[in-house]
């Protein structure tokens, strides 16, 4: 029985990514207070953390524009904030991302990708396909981590450049890390 | 074209911002901002000139990153009806020091006076409510507008929500400070903290 019950909880470890674990763990040493996310499958495991830590608040949107706001509000306010949304939502948020230039306060938003690496949705495509290319237009730094064993220090620039020298920064988690969503069996 | 009875924009600003108490007052761009800017510049105004749809949320991360601090959003109708999501975002994490002000004229002012939503069909007030926001109000007289800002000190009381119709008359503009990092680092020395 024990042994079963071992088997059991090292088949969910190995179901459970440490990534998400790592990025949760560079967001506190940051001293991250508020995090605004439209839910994704891809942030699941760090929305969970995050609604369960005593420092940080996890503020869910109706839409991600209101994340740049919020970000933009809480900066003047004296603290530091992360948006977690998925690639369609990037498009939601163009015209609000100006505030990062015209506040240059330290914008840091994670986007977990979908339209890629063997997406089934159509709909997902041409949103994924410009992510990258909106965020570049809009003046915001883009860092990508595609393999589990870079996540760590993707986040870690990326929370340097954007906590310590204002430099608004997009960490895109490649559909090839997440996994792609699976419709049919 | 103005109605009877309605108030006037600048008064209600003024009267809301006229013992202030160490709040932050952000305002939605056009009118409202320029209402503020009238009112007296302040180390803690906060002014957009853009952002639209934005203003409540910038209010929400400021009340809660501040939360003994009262923080009110004094915005237009047609810049409400762009973040009505952000009522239900609101409603949903109920800062007890955040109050949001609609200074509503059924109209969009600064681009030539076209009807908005509410002039016949929107209720904000209504809105508001079902968003969550328990404490909503329609301000009709002055005394009502005092009263309101008076409780605007109470904390934990929030958030809250008032419309005011007020005079869609258009004022001569009060143009506030438009440098983004010149006001907000501004607000931020205010609050005790230093640049980076």
């Amino acid at each position: 029985m024990h042994a079963r019950a071992d088997v059991a909880a090292e088949q969910a470890a190995e179901n459970t990514p440490s990534w998400p674990e790592e990025i949760f763990a560079i967001l506190q040493r940051f001293d991250v207070r508020q995090v605004p996310y439209v839910p994704d499958a891809g942030h699941s495991q760090l929305i969970e953390r995050v609604l369960g830590s005593s420092t940080m608040r996890g503020i869910p949107l109706t839409t991600e524009e209101e994340g740049v706001a919020l970000l933009a509000g809480a900066w003047a306010g004296g603290q530091r904030g992360v948006l977690l949304m998925q690639s369609s939502g990037v498009g939601n948020c163009i015209n609000m991302l100006s505030l990062t230039q015209v506040f240059r306060f330290p914008f840091l938003t994670l986007v977990t990708m979908r339209g890629e690496w063997g997406e089934f949705n159509p709909w997902q495509v041409p949103m994924g396909s410009s992510t990258q290319a909106v965020f570049e237009l809009s003046g915001i730094k883009v860092l990508r981590a595609s393999q589990p064993g870079e996540v760590g220090e993707v986040m870690e620039a990326a929370a340097s450049q954007a906590y310590n020298a204002c430099t608004p920064t997009a960490v895109l988690l490649s559909q090839r890390l997440i996994g792609t969503k699976v419709f049919v069996k | 074209m103005s109605k009877a009875n309605l108030l006037d924009r600048r008064a209600v600003v003024k009267s809301l911002l006229a013992d202030r108490n160490g709040a932050i007052a952000v305002g939605g761009l056009g009118a409202s901002t320029y209402d503020i800017a009238a009112a007296g510049d302040h180390d803690r105004n906060f002014y957009l000139w853009g952002a639209m749809g934005g203003a409540v949320m910038i209010g929400l991360g400021l009340a809660l990153a501040q939360p003994k601090l009262p923080v009110v959003v004094i915005t237009g109708d047609g810049e409400m009806l762009m973040g009505l999501g952000s009522l239900a975002t609101v409603g949903l994490q109920k800062p007890g020091n955040l109050s949001i002000v609609v200074l509503d004229n059924e109209a969009y002012g600064e681009t030539g006076g076209q009807m908005s939503h509410t002039a016949s069909a929107v209720n904000l007030v209504g809105v508001a409510q079902a968003c969550g926001i328990a404490d909503t109000s329609t301000l009709e007289t002055m005394a009502e507008i005092e009263a309101f800002a008076s409780s605007l000190r109470d904390v934990s009381a929030g958030p809250r929500f008032a419309s005011v119709k007020i005079d869609a008359a258009n004022l001569e503009r009060v143009l506030s400070n438009r440098d983004g990092t010149f006001v907000l680092n501004r607000l931020r020395g205010s609050l005790g903290f230093s640049p980076i």
